[in-house]
């Protein structure tokens, strides 16, 4: 077990150099002269040559990504061509946000869509079992600030129940703070919400078949204990895959909904890079969200021991 | 294995002691033939097909369907509300938003369809090289694996930061950021159809690779990346929607649907309906083709309906 556990760890490390070599020779693969694209159309031959310099593109390839990896290493992102701070600072100054945005949208998805997904299974084929799998068809076709403005439209312009936009730090108390995400985290869980149910109605339908499910009827168990006590651990699995495969969507969908509704996370910071060309920030956020998205499905991996005592390794 | 050729399932009155008459599970299909026999069979094909269709139609027809220019300024009529002159308003240029979202749908479904087919062809090259070439599958498959651990949207968007804007750096994007998953996908369908008794009976009567690749497997393949090519199009439809709307895709000169909602965005607490029109035909395209990849799974692969 612990020589899993270590063998696991250490699988990640050539994936983690994979990603960072990926993300680095990006730069170089891109068909035009990048300093040139980064500098933008107004920029003088200087203004190119001083970022060709500073992103090291007159150096040779090895050597620049054999000095790129040690200063990671050392926590050391680079710093952005727009601002001159460190990377490493700026995303800093930039978590707060995003993580509040994606720990409770996680919180929010799994609550919701797990019960959802059982349900539908229990009742399949009524109007219960239809409304949940339209509403996943649903949720998996309107884009995340599609609903983000709806929402905001219906429940903070129209009602004027939650503020429209914006974002208070967790330090100015934790209502006003979790005020404010109420909505993003509905528009950015949308999807989410769709591919865990999605997958939980499946699974359980398959585990419902079974025979210790059988069983369990047969010696008397009450309904409730026998979808979310026998039925739901065994089709933890699965569900738990998604949920980690997900975080991908959450990722992608930050960056969207922050712009939304106006909140100062890793989104936005991504997407002023973009309109700024600011290449240095783009990869360390990039290369940020891909560990935590690596690190976050080696837990799961690790924890599908603990759901299946089965599972040995 | 006990089954014999006159009993194939093996099952007699003495192996089976008891056995209840269990109710039908599928209920009796009727046969209907023909196109419409088809279609009432599949409704979900028959209603996200018969959308997409009419979403190309607009997209094709869009110069003849009551639509002006959709880049001509107006600046005297800004931000109009919806009426008969400007029937979805006109946007803080005074752009016809009318127009502009009928063009906007070539835009997405040029997109959706593009990487749609090059994210097939190219992810069914990589996944057959994967499954059949053994010394090719571990380095292959490592590459998957590390660029799938990059969030597609965000390897889009390193990709596109690093481009200029073009609809074709657009597709280019969103096909490198969907490749891992179709790679995988192919190469586990083309793993487990080789161990088919086909595949073993055609090896032993010598056929040659590449012919037992073209005849057997190549076919077998097409229904499940057909289903997945229709998810990887509405999947590209949001992306490109994403990217336009963040700045990171579609050049602002061209209308298309992600464009017309970030300029909406400054003034959409006020201005609504600039968003709200590109919304709906953006989410009812993406509806319509994820509606025909679950119909096209149903009808295509029983197997795989059961598991999701």
């Amino acid at each position: 077990m612990f020589a899993y556990i270590v063998r696991r760890v250490l699988a990640t490390i050539p994936v983690m150099a994979f990603v960072a070599l990926f993300v680095f020779s990006l730069l170089y693969v891109a068909p035009g002269d990048p300093a040139a694209v980064i500098a933008g159309d107004q920029a003088t031959p200087d203004d190119v040559e001083r970022i060709r310099a500073s992103l090291g593109l007159d150096r040779p390839f090895l050597i620049r990504f054999g000095e790129w990896v040690w200063r990671i290493l050392q926590g050391d992102l680079g710093v952005s061509i727009f601002t001159n701070l460190p990377v490493s600072t700026m995303i800093q100054q930039r978590i707060e946000p995003t993580m509040s945005l994606m720990i409770i949208t996680l919180i929010l998805a799994v609550s919701v869509a797990i019960p959802m997904g059982v349900v539908a299974a229990w009742k399949q084929g009524t109007v219960i079992d239809r409304t949940v799998m339209g509403f996943a068809v649903l949720g998996f076709s309107v884009p995340v600030f599609v609903v983000g403005y709806v929402l905001a439209y219906v429940f903070a312009l129209e009602l004027d129940w939650v503020p429209v936009q914006g974002y208070t730090p967790i330090k100015q108390g934790l209502w006003p703070w979790f005020r404010n995400l109420i909505l993003p985290s509905i528009a950015l869980g949308t999807v989410y919400i769709a591919l865990i149910a999605r997958i939980t109605r499946a699974t359980m339908l398959e585990v419902l078949q079974q025979d210790y499910i059988r069983t369990a009827r047969a010696k008397g168990a009450g309904q409730r204990n026998i979808l979310f006590l026998h039925a739901l651990k065994n089709a933890a699995v699965p569900i738990v895959t998604v949920i980690g495969i997900g975080i991908a969507l959450l990722i992608g969908g930050a960056v969207v909904t922050e712009s939304v509704f106006a909140i100062p996370g890793l989104g936005r910071l991504t997407v002023d890079a973009i309109l700024r060309r600011d290449y240095p920030v783009i990869q360390g956020v990039v290369l940020l969200f891909s560990f935590v998205y690596v690190l976050v499905n080696l837990f799961i991996d690790l924890l599908y021991t603990i759901l299946d005592p089965r599972i040995r390794y | 294995m006990s089954a014999s050729i006159l009993d194939p399932t093996g099952i007699t009155a003495a192996n089976v002691a008891v056995a209840p008459t269990l109710p039908d599970i599928m209920p009796p299909v009727k046969a209907r033939k023909g196109f419409f026999g088809f279609m009432r069979q599949n409704p979900a094909i028959a209603v996200g097909g018969s959308l997409v269709t009419l979403m190309v139609l607009v997209a094709i027809f869009a110069p003849l369907l009551f639509t002006t220019d959709p880049t001509a300024l107006a600046p005297a009529l800004r931000t109009r509300e919806p009426s008969a002159m400007y029937w979805f308003g006109s946007d803080m240029l005074g752009r016809d938003i009318y127009s502009r979202v009928l063009y906007g749908a070539r835009v997405s479904l040029l997109v959706g369809f593009s990487v749609a087919v090059f994210a097939s062809i190219i992810g069914l090259t990589i996944g057959m090289i994967s499954g059949f070439v053994r010394w090719a599958d571990s380095i292959i498959m490592r590459v998957m694996d590390g660029m799938m651990s990059i969030p597609p949207i965000l390897l889009a968007i390193a990709l596109m930061a690093l481009t200029r804007g073009s609809v074709q750096n657009v597709i280019l994007a969103i096909t490198v950021a969907e490749i891992p998953r179709v790679s995988r996908l192919v190469r586990g369908v083309v793993l487990s159809l080789r161990e088919q008794p086909y595949v073993d009976a055609a090896v032993a009567a010598g056929t040659r690779t590449p012919v037992i690749i073209w005849r057997h497997i190549l076919p077998n393949t097409l229904a499940p990346i057909t289903v997945q090519a229709t998810y990887i199009c509405a999947s590209a439809m949001i992306v490109e929607s994403i990217l336009s709307f963040i700045g990171a895709g579609t050049p602002p000169t061209i209308p298309s649907w992600g464009n017309i909602m970030a300029e909406g965005r400054a003034l959409w607490q006020v201005k609504p309906y600039i968003v709200f029109f590109p919304a709906i035909f953006l989410s009812i395209t993406v509806l319509a083709v994820n509606l025909l990849g679950d119909g096209l799974r149903d009808a295509l692969d029983p197997r795989m309906a059961k598991r999701i």
